[in-house]
């Protein structure tokens, strides 16, 4: 007698075979040196043909850390930091930046970009988006914009603005969208102005431009076109912000520095980045990042994580809507044939 | 009032450039990908400018929003109240 039997696959074939967990992020910071290096000495010394890095330093734990390993790959005098607060900047930017400039022994120069940005009319343009809604907002009140928490239903995450004026008192409105637009692109002149003045010392000295987004920013999108965005070398875009602090530790970097929360510098109250743009706080926006772009299903993740599929099942539908906007963010321009 | 062809003339004008093939009265528009986050404020300040009316915080859900049929439908029930 013959016995056919057939198997039949019930489990989708996965690209993973380990449980979900915030473990799954851990790093073999050596191994990741060793690969960064190789990529920053063929690219910035071989292929650019530049004698070192420029880059700004705002004392976070991104451009802290790409500033560190500069100095370990390339010798700390072929890096040099910028230190350009503003006046929005936040009272601790200026010390801490400097404080890591100083750690590492590197050359460094502060340049005070408010000037820039009052010629220019950076926050002239934005207090005038913010009057459209709050009409007594004055000269010397403190403002951020804001996002709603991710909530338990489906709905959309509209930005707000929130005011202090000077005698304490706190106001809000809801941004339509010629303010929303009005106030995004005045605050860019920031991170446009940073960058103009990278490429100033960097053509000045022959060297790149260091870019210091991590993974999370890359990929949602979290910059601006032509400012923050724009480098020629960006050393840990393919790390998540966990990985970024895993290797702060690994680089030795002050304690002071590990331990800043992320936010945003921009605005005059103090924002934090999930406020502005992401979800979650970061260490949870990068595990469902992670199991999104490793196979993991939102069941997985969301067990991984203590979070409902459905809570996850938001989280990547907001991950997929920000990764359809930084397409243009990211896009080089268009052209009408292939000219290289 | 004709709601429906108001509201696909816009969102067709303004976000597929004349591309009405992939529209249909119950495409949503975010799942679609035609609208992301910033289309939302350009639709809603369509609808207070065009209706002269004011929509609040609490009515910017896609159960209200995100298709024409169901901004059919918000129109509609706005309208009801102000009759």
């Amino acid at each position: 007698m013959v016995v056919s039997i057939t198997f039949k696959l019930e489990t989708p074939f996965k690209m993973h075979q380990r449980t979900f967990s915030a473990a799954l992020l851990k790093l073999d910071c050596e191994k990741e040196m060793a690969r960064i290096e190789t990529v920053m000495r063929e690219t910035v010394l071989r292929q650019f043909r530049k004698k070192g890095v420029v880059l700004g330093m705002s004392g976070g734990v991104d451009s802290s850390v790409v500033a560190a390993m500069a100095v370990r790959i390339l010798g700390k005098e072929r890096v040099f930091g910028l230190l350009m607060p503003e006046r929005d900047s936040a009272g601790d930017t200026l010390s801490l930046s400097k404080l890591m400039a100083e750690h590492l022994g590197i050359e460094y120069a502060t340049e005070d970009i408010s000037p820039i940005l009052e010629v220019v009319g950076c926050y002239r343009r934005r207090d005038e988006a913010i009057r459209r809604v709050i009409p007594e907002y004055a000269e010397g009140d403190k403002n951020k914009i804001a996002l709603p928490a991710l909530g338990d239903k489906q709905s959309y995450r509209l930005f707000k603005v929130v005011v202090q004026h000077k005698d304490g008192r706190l106001a809000e409105a809801n941004l339509d969208l010629k303010s929303y637009l009005g106030i995004v692109a005045a605050t860019n002149f920031k991170q446009r102005t940073r960058k103009m003045l990278e490429y100033y010392y960097a053509d000045s000295m022959n060297f790149a431009v260091a870019g210091t987004p991590n993974r999370l920013e890359y990929d949602q999108g979290f910059f601006v076109k032509l400012g923050d965005g724009t480098a020629d070398i960006k050393p840990i875009a393919h790390l998540y912000k966990t990985q970024v602090y895993q290797m702060a530790e690994f680089l030795k970097l002050p304690e002071i520095i590990r331990s800043r929360p992320p936010t945003t510098d921009t605005y005059s109250l103090p924002q934090s980045q999930e406020e502005f743009y992401f979800s979650l706080p970061y260490d949870k926006m990068d595990q469902v990042l992670y199991g999104k772009n490793n196979g993991y299903s939102a069941a997985e993740i969301g067990q991984g994580m203590g979070l409902s599929a459905e809570q996850v099942e938001r989280v990547l539908a907001d991950i997929e809507g920000k990764r359809k906007v930084a397409n243009y963010l990211h896009a080089a321009p268009a052209v009408v044939e292939d000219i290289r | 009032m004709n709601y429906t062809n108001e509201i696909r003339e816009f969102i067709v004008s303004s976000f597929l450039f004349g591309d009405r093939a992939s529209l249909q009265d119950d495409t949503s528009l975010l799942d679609s990908g035609i609208v992301d986050s910033t289309g939302i404020l350009e639709l809603i300040t369509f609808l207070e400018d065009t209706y002269k009316l004011k929509i609040e915080p609490e009515e910017t859900i896609p159960d209200n929003l995100d298709s024409i049929n169901k901004v059919v439908r918000f129109l509609s029930e706005r309208q009801a109240k102000v009759a």
